[in-house]
């Protein structure tokens, strides 16, 4: 389907339509702004309709502390956005925060994750992320369903899940009621800095903007350049197994097994540098089920009814990048690879920031410019 | 809501029972099949509105006629051949998942 | 024929897999091992015919009358099959194909429970047809079934509707099954023709060549006796399905004028369409063919998918019913046999030719029924906002309306992540159709624009038990435990 040719203008646009880019633009329509969304069609790499959909803290911001902090942030301020969410939307996204654990089926396991944890509580101001690591008895006491293959677990109470499908209608929804301009099919070719603003040019036709935010997952490395930003990001193939709607029996997400509120439960999360290759594979499948059914013999008898598989947007370490163009200001950088867990902060701190001009210090250690200077001793 | 052109001869049939109930229908028949024999119209209940459903393709795509088969939920009956002695049952809304595997 | 009932039997390699035993799989599956190739034929029925010959061997209908000549025709399929060396697995699931690293295929199979990998140099996907969705208000309703569900209890059980029964829709296959159902004794109340009388208008350019065809006597003697000795209404505008926990009445409406009709059963019928959901999860190109307006595998004059080795014959690809699904299974067979090296190109046109010749006889006529049969807008994308499009996830009509235009969805993927529609068991067999539709219809352009669901294997339900339990690679434990 082709939009119709058209020449607009807009105070803010958006390129990209996923959970970051809507997250943002909700955040900036309730701010005031007029704002119009840029997105690609019903087929193109959707991390937003592929992934995992768990608010995790636990393990994340090794290397950088300052993503641990940002993370944790999020998910406190999760409990704000999910009112927001029904209150514009009308949809409850089935937030909850009950605690995550990540299970380990081997001694080993259990020790690589005990020292990831250290490490991280080494760092500066991380001392009082609260974890616990557990063994084999005390895991199965918070969670019966285990099976003798399970060593132990890390357990932290920051950890939560959402319906992930359901924020990206809601997010969806509520910018819609808040009249934001969503334009499907209107891929992004050129963006040209003019006249202290943008002129975003594609087969659609072309729109002008105050300020643009880039949001266009795997999409900003090509669109960053334009605007004098660096997005080198890369995709990350992961792939999910979901089954049968069954009756609840899994209250805490795990990091690579959840139960949604619907009732299926979702099994991921592979990782694998394929390029922008999405085709499921068997033995993938296979290695996850196994792991799933031992760490709960009482999966193994349910249907798998689909599997999917989605490119995840990976910096080169992994960690997100927010950046404002330093040549064009009023052009930002949004990429990341939790677009669920960060979304309380897209929506209430990120899109504020960026109408008001410019991004909060606590973002600075996230720009681009980490990649191109030495790391620090 | 089905009936058979012919009366079924006992060497043909085969008993099984649908929620406790005693049936019978023909050896060859389908679980469906012998469900619909048996005047049965809903066999489950939807795990999303709780709405009785029954069988509607007969032909393994619509996934309408799951039930529970000795002890195992959501199986399709259109595919299954019934068997002497089968335990079948509603299936009703969610499936309840295993009991834990010793 | 060498028929495997259990997982372990299945060898590790043949050349060629065929999925299905409808007509175009069974007449494959012999073909090719009358040339000497190994053969799997996998089938997840417990006996061979597929829906047209459903149950050829096993049906308690003693009285060739009532199910006609033309079902008794595909025994001798069947007694071909057996007379060869093919390995036959009723019951038994092909839930993935995917190519593997020798430039063959990888089957993902299940039976009895357990699943299993085998190899094979060469495909045929001999998936057939499926009744194309027909979602009108109530739908869901106990003892609302398709005019296919009917016809395979009565050829695999000798089943007949007990109460009062409705007939409703279009196309050949629903005079026929009136025919049958009449044959057999059931009771009749009424047969709804859901037929617009304009695509009489559309059909008239394709009447010579149809009036050439071998459809001509069989068609016109079925219409004809079941006008004549059944109650019909014509140009049925609107159904509705009503009842609480059962169908207890239809409301129908013709010529402007709506009445109810109670009845005990209802049959849904508004022609057939492929079955593409193992091509399209294998990765097959597809496109929407007007004529038929349905989404089909695209293959070439051979029955050769977009992937080499991939063939798919018989209504999988383009409806063409029982006498040319048996020739495009003959056809691909043979392709299939000149890929792997067994015969020449030469040897492969020679044998093919008066096959091809008989297609051609057997496919005349075909373009007048699909757009005389070709069903109304209004019940392929259903006007009433309550009417349920997704059966699994129970999405309705309005929802998917108003999410295509307020909230600015443009094809069926993104739809389905916003409201789960194709999401349930079924995915999105009974509900794809409708959906592109409503899509279609919200940003008036073409179905063919919109696109399809893109599916994924499994394609058929499998455990995470037998997931579990097929052998991992290296790489896939790297990519996992981290």
């Amino acid at each position: 389907m082709t939009a119709q040719k058209s020449i607009s203008e807009a105070d803010i646009v958006v390129v990209g339509g996923g959970v970051v880019g809507g997250a943002i633009a909700l955040g900036l329509a309730r701010s005031g702004a007029r704002v119009t969304i840029l997105d690609e069609g019903d087929v193109a790499f959707r991390a937003s309709r592929g992934n995992f959909a768990l608010v995790w803290v636990q393990s994340k911001g090794l290397g950088m502390p300052e993503y641990a902090m940002w993370s944790r942030r999020s998910a406190e301020q999760w409990h704000q956005l999910s009112g927001v969410l029904s209150e514009e939307a009308g949809i409850d996204v089935a937030h909850s925060q009950p605690g995550g654990f990540m299970l380990c089926l081997s001694e080993a396991e259990l020790e690589q994750r005990r020292q990831v944890m250290q490490r991280l509580h080494n760092q500066m101001s991380l001392a009082d992320f609260p974890y616990e690591i557990l063994d084999h008895g005390e895991t199965k006491r918070r969670l019966p369903d285990i099976g003798p293959d399970v060593v132990g677990s890390v357990y932290s109470p920051l950890d939560g899940h959402v319906n992930s499908l359901k924020l990206f209608r809601a997010l969806r929804d509520a910018t819609q009621r808040r009249g934001v301009d969503y334009r499907p099919n209107c891929t992004v070719d050129t963006i040209t800095p003019r006249d202290g603003g943008f002129l975003l040019r594609g087969a659609f036709g072309e729109i002008a903007a105050g300020k643009v935010v880039l949001a266009a997952g795997l999409g900003n490395a090509r669109l960053a350049p334009m605007v004098g930003l660096d997005a080198p990001v890369k995709p990350s193939k992961g792939q999910i197994i979901v089954t049968e709607k069954t009756a609840p029996f899994l209250h805490n997400p795990m990091v690579t097994v959840r139960q949604t509120d619907e009732g299926g439960v979702m099994i991921g999360d592979s990782q694998e540098d394929r390029d922008f290759d999405t085709v499921v594979r068997q033995p993938i499948l296979s290695v996850m089920a196994e792991r799933a059914v031992r760490m709960f013999p009482r999966l193994a008898g349910l249907n798998v009814v689909r599997t999917w598989s989605a490119l995840r947007v990976m910096s080169p370490d992994g960690f997100p990048i927010y950046d404002q163009s330093l040549s064009h200001p009023g052009a930002f950088l949004v990429t990341c690879h939790s677009g669920v867990t960060l979304a309380a902060n897209h929506v209430l701190t990120l899109a504020p920031a960026i109408l008001s001009g410019g991004l909060p210090d606590t973002l600075d250690a996230f720009s681009a410019r980490r990649f191109h200077v030495p790391a620090h001793a | 809501m089905f009936r058979p052109m012919h009366e079924l001869k006992a060497a043909d049939a085969l008993g099984f029972t649908l929620d406790g109930r005693a049936m019978t229908a023909r050896a060859g028949d389908t679980v469906a099949a012998a469900l619909l024999a048996n005047g049965v119209e809903a066999c489950r209940q939807t795990p999303v509105s709780g709405a009785p459903r029954g069988p509607y393709c007969m032909m393994g795509i619509c996934f309408e006629c799951l039930v529970v088969i000795d002890g195992v939920g959501n199986r399709q009956g259109c595919l299954i051949p019934l068997q002497q002695g089968m335990r079948i049952e509603t299936q009703a809304g969610r499936r309840q998942p295993d009991a834990v595997r010793a | 024929m060498n028929t495997l009932r259990e997982i372990g039997q299945l060898a590790e390699h043949y050349d060629i897999a065929i999925v299905g035993a409808g007509p175009a799989g069974l007449s494959a599956a012999a073909s090719a091992a009358e040339l000497g190739l190994s053969v799997l034929l996998a089938d997840e029925n417990p006996a061979p015919g597929g829906q047209i010959y459903r149950a050829i061997t096993t049906t308690p209908v003693a009285d060739k009358c009532v199910l006609g000549e033309d079902y008794w025709k595909g025994g001798a399929l069947v007694t071909r099959l057996e007379r060869t060396a093919a390995a036959y697995a009723p019951g038994c699931t092909v839930w993935s194909v995917a190519p593997d690293e020798t430039g063959g295929f990888e089957l993902g199979l299940s039976l009895g429970g357990q699943a299993r990998l085998v190899s094979a140099g060469q495909i045929i996907l001999a998936t057939g047809a499926q009744e194309r969705p027909f979602p009108i208000p109530g739908w869901t309703l106990p003892g609302v079934m398709t005019a296919g569900a009917a016809q395979i209890a009565l050829k695999s059980s000798g089943l007949v509707p007990s109460g009062r029964t409705v007939i409703a829709g279009c196309g050949p296959l629903l005079y026929l099954l009136a025919g049958q159902l009449a044959a057999a004794g059931a009771n009749i109340v009424a047969v709804l023709d859901t037929t617009p009388r304009r695509n009489w208008l559309f059909a008239l350019a394709s009447l010579p060549d149809f009036l050439l065809s071998p459809y001509l006597a069989k068609g016109l003697k079925l219409m004809l006796q079941a006008r004549r000795k059944l109650p019909f209404r014509t140009g049925v505008t609107a159904l509705a399905a009503e009842g609480t926990d059962k169908v207890t009445s239809i409301s129908v409406t013709h010529g402007g004028r709506t009445e109810t009709i109670a009845c005990d059963a209802l049959l849904l019928h508004q022609g057939v369409i492929p079955g593409i959901n193992l091509s399209n999860a294998a990765g097959c190109a597809q496109h929407f063919d007007a004529v038929q307006h349905c989404w089909t595998p695209t293959v070439d004059d051979w029955f050769a998918s977009s992937i080499p080795g991939i063939a798919i014959a018989g209504d999988g690809a383009g409806i063409g019913g029982a006498e040319s699904a048996a020739l495009r299974g003959e056809i691909a067979a043979l392709d299939a046999a000149c890929r792997l090296g067994r015969i020449s190109e030469a040897q492969r046109n020679a044998k093919a030719a008066p096959t091809q010749a008989e297609l051609a006889r057997s496919l005349r006529g075909r373009r007048f029924l699909d757009l005389l049969y070709r069903p109304a807008e209004t019940f392929l994308a259903p006007p009433v906002d309550e009417t349920i499009v997704c059966r699994c996830e129970e999405v309705t009509a309005g929802q998917i309306r108003d999410t295509a235009s307020r909230l600015g969805v443009t094809g069926p993927n993104q739809m389905k992540a916003f409201l789960r529609c194709g999401m349930g068991p079924c995915q999105g067999r009974l509900c794809g159709p409708t959906v592109v539709e409503l899509i279609a219809q919200a940003h008036k352009v073409s179905p063919a624009e919109v696109g399809y669901y893109r599916l994924r294997p499994p394609v058929k339900p499998i455990t995470l038990g037998e997931l579990a339990a097929l052998p991992p690679t290296e790489a896939a434990v790297k990519a996992v435990v981290r």
